[in-house]
């Protein structure tokens, strides 16, 4: 190596760096062309959608979400002809299809369960993950490591493998199409992930704080609240996007005990029929909709959730 | 402020004993070091009185009442621990104003903002009121880390190598502060430290710990001139004691039962031998500036001692060392009369 071209040895090289940035590059539009194709057919007319081969340049409709939004029923145009002006698009809309609205789809009720549902869950999963992981962390629980090795062990084997036996014990408690149930179910997958990713991030927080506190007249409750919480905020908001994630997009449950009222996004989407078929468009608009909430969450919550993650104190 | 007294206190942890049969009595207004090395108890012992731990047996008063089985918050007692003090996510005023705003305690707002700023004064950190803790450099942390015990005034502030983060100059500064600050509360302190220099120069009393048992207490001088015993007399003096076999060097006056001998600076005479016979020869000159170590081999052993900065001794000088009454050792490593 030649004086006048030191270079640093941890430094990358502009080649390597140009490698990595095709490989991320490559890897993105992988990842994104999917979600940007049903994006799209979202915004297509029910035959653009299966036009084959596929249309990238197409005329833009609403149609989609009109679906997903509403029921309707095929009358002839006579019919249609002596109902006056249109009162809205989407009532424009349906009626060049030979069809007028009869009434709101079930589509926001589900999206409505999701959010109670997948928050709910969220909710109690990190509220009592929190205040487990806290336990473990700093008092001599009898048997910890045994308990936590238990607590892990409820997720070594896929969840929907105890499928039978939970419809048959939601069957019988009455829990079966309830939010409750639900949220009873989610919050028990996610609160072992809870508890170890917590308890990860807790201990990290040296317990001098609580006991300073304590010395200065905080009881150990007050001291956790005032010392140990927001310390944790980090952990606490990267455990709370993984437990949404999962309970957002869970689908094998909530397709086997939600039929109804219950009904989250994820089963109800897939069954959205049009006419002749499935409605595609609507189906890619409920899939969009249905992304937005976590993708703001996480968006709201990313530096947190970066941090967890460089942190070292990820622990699945 | 009130006075403390720990009586028998014993505190094991598995199979070891941290802290054995401890009596410990601080009077109101007294400075207290306890000195010793890593893993003497020290710690723990401050953790005991501030209720942190529970003594496996033994009683600990707090101002006259019995705080053996009281919480941590019902014994009034301020620690300030070695790392880790402040608050990461409160500003300076609010690291500061801490204390004051337990529940338990409920002062006016008012009455918390004058006695903080009080307080930044006295630790002199009242221009950084408003920085967040973590834009602190490590002596103004520990300053505000002091400010936050001393904003109350408990029956006793428990000090735990507070200064032992700091570099040596910060540290040399603090010291003086903290004495000073202390003198001008009359404030009853326990302080632990590994540093003699801290002990000697803070203390009113000093306790050496060793392995979990106070092995001796007394003022810096005592502890200094009078050491119980071989532990005590290493733990003080720079450059430490040096420890030689009795009938090294000529020893007239030792008393029987004398095994080893203690001998610091002051307790030898060293010249440069006149004509043949010499006890030892010259290793090294260590220059330190101010003064300088000598370091002289006598027979197997090694002695060190300081020495004048003119000193005309030089590498390979032979030398006739003489003690001036030095500590005499037993057996047993008790000191001999």
């Amino acid at each position: 190596m030649s004086l006048t071209t030191a270079h640093s040895v941890v430094a990358p090289s502009a080649n390597s760096k140009r490698i990595a940035g095709a490989i991320v590059v490559g890897y993105a539009l992988i990842s994104i062309v999917p979600l940007l194709w049903i994006f799209a057919t979202s915004f297509k007319t029910p035959p653009d959608s299966i036009a084959y081969p596929p249309k990238i340049v197409f005329q833009p409709s609403l149609e989609g979400y009109c679906n997903l939004f509403t029921t309707r029923t095929r009358q002839t145009p006579e019919y249609i002809n002596a109902l006056g002006p249109a009162t809205g698009l989407c009532d424009a809309t349906v009626r060049k299809r030979n069809m007028v609205i009869a009434g709101p789809s079930n589509f926001l009720p589900r999206f409505v369960n999701s959010l109670i549902i997948a928050f709910g869950s969220t909710f109690c999963a990190v509220f009592l993950g929190t205040l487990s992981a806290y336990g473990f962390s700093r008092f001599k629980v009898p048997l910890a490591d045994d308990l936590l090795f238990f607590i892990l062990s409820t997720r070594f084997m896929p969840p929907i493998a105890v499928a039978i036996p939970i419809y048959l014990m939601y069957r019988e408690l009455g829990l079966s199409d309830t939010a409750l149930g639900m949220i009873l179910l989610y919050t028990a997958v996610n609160v072992s992930l809870a508890v170890w990713l917590l308890k990860g991030f807790i201990d990290e927080i040296p317990r001098e704080y609580e006991e300073a506190a304590m010395i200065d007249g905080y009881t150990r409750l007050q001291a956790f609240w005032r010392t140990v919480l927001p310390q944790a905020t980090t952990g606490i908001a990267a455990t709370a996007i993984f437990c949404l994630i999962f309970a957002w997009n869970e689908y094998a449950f909530a397709a086997l005990l939600t039929s109804g009222t219950a009904q989250t996004a994820p089963p109800f989407i897939p069954t959205i029929i049009g006419e002749g078929g499935q409605d595609w468009p609507a189906v890619a608009a409920g899939t969009t909709i249905f992304l937005v909430p976590i993708l703001v969450f996480t968006i709201l919550l990313r530096k947190q959730l970066l941090r967890g993650i460089t942190f070292g104190a990820v622990r699945k | 402020m009130a006075d403390v007294h720990v009586q028998g206190v014993t505190k094991s942890f598995g199979e070891t004993v941290a802290v054995g049969d401890l009596d410990l009595q601080i009077k109101d207004g007294e400075f207290v070091v306890l000195l010793g090395p890593t893993g003497a108890g020290k710690t723990t012992t401050l953790r005991l009185i501030a209720g942190l731990e529970r003594p496996d047996s033994g009683t600990i008063h707090v101002g006259g009442r019995d705080a053996t089985a009281l919480s941590p918050a019902e014994r009034d007692t301020a620690f300030v621990f070695q790392q880790y003090s402040l608050y990461p996510h409160l500003s300076v005023f609010d690291n500061l104003a801490f204390p004051l705003r337990s529940p338990a305690r409920r002062f006016p707002e008012e009455a918390i903002r004058r006695r903080v700023e009080e307080v930044a004064r006295m630790v002199r950190i009242d221009h950084k009121l408003n920085n967040r803790s973590t834009r602190l450099s490590g002596g103004e942390m520990q300053r505000v880390a002091i400010g936050r015990a001393l904003v109350r005034k408990p029956a006793i502030y428990l000090m735990d190598e507070p200064l032992s983060s700091l570099d040596a100059k910060l540290r040399a500064d603090l010291r003086l502060e903290l004495k000073r600050i202390q003198a001008e509360l009359g404030a009853t302190m326990l302080y632990v430290t590994h540093d003699q220099i801290e002990a000697m120069t803070m203390a009113d009393r000093i306790g050496i710990l060793s392995d979990g048992v106070l092995v001796q207490i007394g003022t810096p001088r005592a502890i200094y001139s009078e050491p119980a015993n071989l532990h005590v007399a290493a733990r003080l003096g720079q450059p430490a004691i040096n420890l030689l076999p009795a009938g090294l060097l000529p020893d007239g006056g030792a008393p029987t039962g004398t095994t080893t001998i203690g001998a610091r600076t002051e307790h030898l005479s060293i010249e440069k031998a006149a004509n043949g016979h010499a006890d030892g020869v010259v290793d090294w000159v260590e220059h330190l500036g101010d003064q300088n170590h000598l370091h002289v081999t006598v027979g197997a052993k090694k002695l060190v001692t300081l020495t004048d900065p003119d000193t005309s001794l030089e590498k390979g000088d032979r030398v006739t060392i003489r003690y001036r009454s030095p500590l005499y050792f037993g057996s047993d490593g008790q000191r001999l009369m």
